[in-house]
């Protein structure tokens, strides 16, 4: 047990630093007005906008062949900022591609999982961990809840959960209108 | 300005504030007393600003009154000490004192009655101690600002590269209405809050101390000025009565006429505030060992029947409280934590004390100006005129509420101290202050998903940098099986042209003899005319076999 969690956070570590240097190493010189419209998108990388991940949509959106208002992750927030960017119209979500959903994080019930290494094959940020035949599991922190792993499972043993609000992330609602109220 | 002592003292003015009625002689009628030990003592493992604290022991485990049962993490943090001897019950998550109402990991102490104390170690004097020994000692103890924000006192104590700085000032203002546990502290324990100063002083190694207090607290004043006598290095200050002169930038603005820039802190102008509780907890801490287990709390409000101040074991439930000082919960309108300006609305009665409860406000409808329906904004410029910080909260106000957070963060959201002055003047009810956190709190959630997202980004890029890198090597190593391949075909087709050739040549060569044999057969039958051509037709093919070999 004491081997496989260290052997998990050397990993860790060392998927770490390969990341600083991959960003520094690789950085795509790309289109500024993708790479601008890419950094208003979510990142989930989930793949709901009918594009195989966040970047190849905003792609699409600098080409005219895509609306601004196909990220179901990115909600509301995510299409106002398209629309401010591009100077557009702001529409509602196209119900086609989905309802903003409730964020989540994947968990794996470890007892059941076989090690089969599907999930991490899945998962478009790496954020699963683990060797062949041996027992995998999430790192939280950079799951983006996109929802891809679930469905590799062959044993069915990946769920999304809830991200649970605690006091450091909760902030203060918008007040309530009490004059509606009154009225 | 000030009578007696300080004549000479010169004082500024900050822009704007409010005069909110006190409603503080309610509270300090009767003594401080200690509050009665209740059935369990729930303790947060956050609270403070920074990060939470870690436990160090474990449930079922028998702790000793002052003992650390839960380290710091981090810088930014403060340990957590067992308030009275007795059993970790439990740890896990039970409900905080927190506007979201929401729960929090917790270590849950039954008290065995006995107040055993760990073995103390008072410092003998601590003028021998360096100052970053003493700042050391300080942060063990779990000591926070009390005056209510609770950050961990010991960064504040320390002058950096300056090795010293030029004022300390001991904040009794409480200027917010109702709270009056600063007050009965420096009526009743002025040696405690100059034993700490000096403390503090040393630290940061200041060259002189202010205690500034309102003048609606004359008992304290005179205790205080009681307390420093003969000292030449301490004054105390009497400030008029001003709404929200207790906030740091404020209160520095008006003894000394400095004003700290906006994105700097005090120490970048020589000034270090402290609050008086801080300062008492550092006495106890330094001088007697004691870490900080215990705090004053001002129980008050129109649902109690005798308001008071009670010297509070931290992790005692608000409800006992209540009912020590005659509260009737059912007359509970709001709970309030903190004063009826910044104070925040607690959502049951059964909350833990914790290092930064000054005041438990227990209001009927009688304590708060009555909640009327929100008008459209008039443009009077009211709240602008008493914004303590010179703000604009009419613009704040109108683009909070219209999301545009770009805008509000021009108008300078961020200096926003959240005083209330702004919705206290405001004829049209709006809540102000109510929209001022909601767009902070937005802005910092959307801070954080940028930045998640940033790093999933980068993720997802690596990720297909890597399959490309795989499918590049996988790739690589078909060519290379196929190139030796092709290698192993190309010296068969050469041997197989060498092979040809040769063949070519053995061809030829057979040719020419049957070519010479039969020419000599013509010779012999036809004579000498056909021998010309005959004689240049052999050579033809040699000269075809040298062009072959050639190529
Ligand atoms: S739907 Fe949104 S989050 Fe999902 S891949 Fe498309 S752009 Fe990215
Ligand atoms: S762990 Fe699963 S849900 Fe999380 S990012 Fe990876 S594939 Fe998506
Ligand atoms: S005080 Fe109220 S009504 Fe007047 S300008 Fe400010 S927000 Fe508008
Ligand atoms: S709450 Fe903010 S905007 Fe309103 S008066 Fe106070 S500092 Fe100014």
């Amino acid at each position: 047990m004491l081997a496989a969690i260290m052997v998990l956070s050397a990993l860790a570590v060392i998927f770490g630093l390969l990341l600083g240097f991959a960003a520094v190493r690789f950085k795509v010189e790309g289109d500024p007005l993708v790479d601008k419209i890419d950094a208003q998108l979510p990142q989930t990388q989930c793949g709901q906008c009918s594009y195989p991940g966040c970047r190849p949509y905003a792609e699409a959106i600098a080409k005219g062949e895509a609306d601004i208002n196909q990220c179901p992750p990115g909600g509301e927030t995510t299409i106002m900022a398209l629309a401010d960017l591009l100077d557009r119209d702001p529409k509602p979500l196209n119900p086609e591609n989905g309802v903003p959903q409730e964020k989540t994080v994947a968990v794996i019930d470890e007892s059941r999982c076989i090690g089969c290494t599907l999930c991490i094959q899945a998962c478009p940020v790496d954020a699963i961990l683990g060797a062949a035949k041996h027992m995998h599991t999430v790192i939280a922190s950079e799951c983006t809840g996109c929802d891809l792993c679930v469905e590799p499972c062959p044993v069915d043993c990946i769920d999304m959960a809830p991200i649970e609000q605690d006091i450091l992330t909760w902030k203060w609602p918008y007040p309530e209108n009490r004059l509606e109220k009154a009225s | 300005m000030s009578r007696e002592t300080g004549a000479t003292r010169r004082l500024w003015k900050f822009h704007g504030g409010v005069h909110p009625p006190q409603h503080k002689e309610i509270s300090t009628t009767l003594p401080v007393s200690a509050a009665r030990m209740p059935a369990r003592l729930v303790l947060p493992l956050h609270q403070h600003i920074g990060e939470p604290a870690e436990p160090t022991v474990a449930k079922g485990e028998k702790v000793l009154k002052g003992q650390m049962i839960a380290r710091p993490q981090g810088y930014v943090s403060a340990p957590v000490h067992a308030p009275t001897s007795g059993t970790i019950a439990d740890i896990g998550d039970y409900p905080v004192p927190h506007p979201s109402g929401l729960s929090a990991a917790c270590m849950v102490i039954e008290p065995d009655g006995e107040e055993c104390w760990m073995e103390r170690q008072p410092i003998e004097d601590y003028t021998t101690l360096p100052p970053s020994e003493l700042r050391n000692l300080i942060r063990e103890a779990g000591i926070v600002g009390l005056g209510g924000a609770g950050f961990p006192a010991y960064i504040k104590y320390n002058p950096g590269h300056q090795k010293a700085i030029q004022t300390l000032i001991l904040n009794g203002v409480e200027c917010e209405p109702f709270i009056t546990c600063d007050d009965m502290l420096m009526r009743e324990a002025p040696g405690d809050i100059i034993g700490g100063l000096r403390v503090i002083q040393h630290a940061l190694q200041a060259r002189e101390c202010l205690i500034a207090i309102e003048d609606n607290k004359p008992q304290a004043i005179a205790a205080l000025r009681q307390a420093v006598a003969g000292y030449d290095d301490i004054e105390v200050v009497e400030v008029p009565t001003l709404y929200p002169q207790g906030s740091e930038k404020q209160l520095i603005k008006v003894l000394t006429g400095k004003e700290v820039p906006a994105d700097g802190l005090a120490l970048n102008i020589g000034v270090v505030c402290a609050n008086v509780g801080t300062a008492a907890a550092v006495h106890r801490a330094i001088n007697r060992g004691e870490p900080l287990i215990s705090r004053y709390v001002t129980i008050t409000g129109s649902a109690v029947g005798a308001p008071r101040n009670l010297d509070v074991l931290l992790g005692t439930p608000m409800r006992d409280l209540i009912e020590e000082c005659d509260g009737d919960l059912g007359r509970i309108e709001r709970l309030i934590m903190g004063g009826p300006m910044m104070g925040f609305a607690l959502h049951r009665h059964d909350l833990p004390v914790i290092k930064t409860t000054n005041c438990i406000l227990a209001a009927t409808a009688k304590d708060l100006p009555p909640q009327r329906p929100e008008l459209p904004c008039i443009r009077c410029g009211a709240c602008a005129d008493v914004c303590p910080v010179n703000l604009l909260p009419q613009q704040l106000y109108w683009y909070s509420k219209h999301h545009n957070l770009d805008k509000v963060q021009e108008y300078d959201l961020f200096d926003c101290i959240e005083c209330g002055c702004c919705s206290y003047v405001c004829p049209s009810n709006i809540p102000l202050v109510q929209y001022f956190r909601y767009a902070k709190g937005d802005i910092w959630t959307q801070e954080r998903e940028k930045e998640k997202s940033d790093i999933a980004r980068r993720r997802h890029e690596f990720r297909q940098l890597r399959i490309e890198r795989e499918k590049a090597e996988r790739l690589a190593k078909r060519n290379r099986k196929k190139s030796a391949l092709k290698a192993d075909t190309a010296m068969a087709e050469r041997d197989k042209k060498k092979a040809e050739i040769q063949a070519a040549i053995a061809r030829t060569q057979a040719r020419r003899q049957a070519a010479m044999k039969e020419a000599e057969k013509r010779r012999k039958s036809f004579g000498k005319e056909a021998r010309g051509p005959m004689d240049e037709t052999p050579q033809q093919p040699d000269n075809a076999s040298d062009n072959e070999r050639k190529e």
